[in-house]
């Protein structure tokens, strides 16, 4: 049969597409559950980490079972809702739902002392592209045990220290409503924040914009979450 | 099977022919993920994949496709290729596919694949192309581990995540120098390897 | 209006495709070596960019994200086609770039003499698909703002690859060592702009 025919060319391309479809497919479908996996393996580190839990991608889902006793969703007004697949929101998605509609994560955790921890999911936006974490609050639901943050692309050796330990730990112990009960979320402190204040974190220097985003997405996250918070 | 013939395909370019330094393709894709040794190491194994298998499978069809619609033939079976690389890193090694991000992806135009398909595996058989693949994948391999090797240990002071740089120097004032994680720093690299390469072959050098 | 300028200085001076990602290296190393034919190529990608950025981006928002296909009724609400990214990307761009060809051959043949030769080159230039990428890994949230993305990109490409060029006539009369002549020496020189470029980083406006 002639090579350059047009016949030949349209035949050749339907059985291309046809044999390289079936092939993706096969591959996508055949992993798919990996890497479902993975990602909630991701996951469930990011919240023991919030948690203070050292953790490995092999032992993350025992230490997940084993510390997280309950998983429950809020809406803005503080309310619970039941019958969610709480560990399935994903707060990204949420927050560009209309307010009323929005369903907040809320993951509790309980240590080996007995202390309840609430960790929160957070979501913003950082220099590059995106950044989250998590934040665990001790039961008085100001004082921060733990927080853990990650992005996507940030400057590596500036705003990507936001990922370090170092960074994350100077948020424990810090306050996120002020002794009146009025809501003050975290500020980072450009120049570097004096040790006693509650509300406050260093910057990162050379780090600014990822500086801020962080700040927005601590306040912004955090103030959904501010009649649930207050109830409790 | 490795006539002498052969393995001069295989070795070539991996110096005197390398496909970067040296025929000045595929550069585009991959510097980016040189700041460390691991993604870079990854980067070399999906790339002589693709590469390898890409030749070998338009090895075999180069009878049968026709001449009108080779390019966009050529760049589906290489999508396809490097789709499925993509699935078994996100399955596999979650971790540095997260680093790897959209550079995986870039795979696709990288020219030396595009390159080496046109001007070999269209016309040889699949033997030798495989061999071809292997070499200039390789040799491509070499540039971007020399790369992130020099990268990884000047900018953050480690080989493979481990430290290599003692305590004691940090002490006595030495810093990691910042500057290797930006990305002009790779360019650079890159271009006194190809210093180093021409001054040592100096039939490589060229006239401006 | 105040995002996406900033997007746009963004993916021209910070963000920029050569200097930050080595996209489109290829070309811009091979082709360099006249500012002329470089403002060809460079206007070509600025072009090309500017075409299939968006055109990806309904793509990806109406067939190939989880959920997009929500607009066919709610039995497609589920399905997940993003694996098919790649191949549907750099099929747009391949048939968009030979699309453009057509057209431009067909309306304006002056320019075409300019660009034409630059076209097929563009379809394999990793900067076209690496903007189409970026794109869906940023996940711009409208389709102004990815064209604006794709410009951008493009301007910052032609930036790139004019500069270049224009060092690389001068340096001709420089004294280079030997072994760097040529290619080295392009190397360091992008390298070198690049941490010039880098100056630019964290500008918000």
């Amino acid at each position: 049969m002639n090579r350059n025919s047009n016949t030949y060319i349209f035949i050749f391309s339907i059985i291309m597409v046809i044999v390289v479809g079936a092939i993706l497919s096969f591959v996508a479908i055949s992993l798919k559950p990996m890497q479902t996996k993975n990602v909630e393996i991701e996951k469930k580190r990011n919240i023991l980490s919030a948690l203070q839990i050292k953790n490995t991608v092999e032992n993350a889902e025992d230490l997940f079972d084993k510390y997280i006793t309950e998983m429950i969703a809020v809406n803005t007004n503080g309310e619970i809702i039941p019958d969610v697949d709480v560990f399935e929101l994903d707060l990204k998605k949420e927050l560009y739902k209309e307010h009323e509609d929005i369903k907040l994560p809320v993951f509790i955790g309980k240590l080996d002392n007995g202390e309840l921890k609430y960790i929160i999911p957070l979501s913003g936006k950082g220099l590059w592209g995106p950044i989250w974490g998590y934040i665990a609050l001790n039961e008085d639901m100001t004082t921060v045990f733990g927080a853990t943050f990650s992005h996507k692309s940030e400057t590596p050796g500036l705003g990507a220290e936001i990922e370090t330990d170092w960074y994350q730990q100077k948020f424990s112990e810090k306050k996120i409503f002020d002794e009146n009960g009025d809501f003050v979320s975290i500020k980072v402190v450009k120049g570097g924040a004096p040790p006693d204040n509650i509300h406050g974190v260093d910057a990162i220097s050379g780090g600014t914009i990822t500086s801020n985003g962080l700040e927005d997405m601590l306040f912004d996250c955090l103030k959904l979450y501010e009649p649930y918070l207050n109830n409790k | 099977m490795f006539s002498r013939k052969n393995l001069k395909l295989l070795t070539d370019p991996i110096n005197k022919n390398n496909p970067i330094t040296i025929q000045v393709l595929g550069i585009c894709s991959a510097l980016a993920v040189t700041v460390k040794l691991k993604p870079a190491f990854v980067m070399a194994l999906s790339v002589v994949f693709v590469m390898a298998m890409s030749n070998v499978i338009i090895s075999l069809l180069r009878k049968t496709i026709p001449n009108r619609i080779r390019i966009i033939v050529q760049l589906v079976v290489i999508a396809a290729l490097v789709i499925i690389v993509d699935e078994i890193l996100k399955a596999y090694v979650f971790d540095i596919s997260k680093q790897l991000t959209v550079f995986v992806g870039l795979i696709i135009t990288n020219c030396i694949i595009m390159g080496r398909l046109e001007a070999f595996a269209l016309a040889n058989k699949p033997w030798p192309s495989l061999l071809d693949g292997i070499g200039n994948a390789a040799g491509y391999g070499a540039i971007l581990i020399i790369v992130a090797f020099f990268r990884e240990l000047f900018g953050s002071g480690t080989i493979w995540n481990v430290q290599v740089i003692p305590d004691s120097f940090y002490e006595l004032g030495y810093v990691n120098n910042g500057m290797f994680i930006l990305p002009p720093m790779a360019l650079i690299v890159v271009g006194v390897i190809i210093w180093v390469q021409r001054a040592k072959n100096p039939e490589l050098q060229e006239e401006n | 209006m105040e995002n996406l300028i900033n997007i746009f200085v963004k993916s021209i001076f910070i963000d920029n495709m050569v200097f930050a990602y080595f996209l489109g290296m290829c070309s811009y190393l091979a082709v360099s070596k006249t500012v002329k034919t470089s403002v060809g190529l460079g206007l070509a990608v600025i072009f090309v960019l500017g075409f299939t950025v968006p055109l990806n981006y309904l793509i990806e928002n109406f067939i190939l994200k989880e959920g997009a296909m929500r607009w066919l009724g709610e039995d497609f609400a589920d399905v997940d086609l993003s694996f098919l990214r790649f191949i549907f990307f750099i099929a747009v761009i391949a048939s968009m770039v030979q699309l453009v060809e057509m057209i431009v051959e067909k309306f304006s043949p002056s320019l075409y003499s300019s660009l034409g030769i630059f076209l097929p080159l563009i379809a394999v230039n990793c900067a076209i698909l690496g903007g189409s990428l970026f794109m869906a890994e940023r996940e711009y949230a409208n389709i102004a703002e990815a064209t604006v993305f794709g410009l951008g990109s493009g301007v910052g490409w032609f930036l790139a690859i004019v500069g270049i060029a224009a060092i690389r006539e001068k340096i001709k009369y420089s004294n280079v060592p030997e072994p760097l002549k040529g290619l080295g020496i392009t190397f360091i020189i992008t390298g070198l702009m690049g941490l010039a470029f880098m100056g630019f980083m964290g500008i918000n406006l």
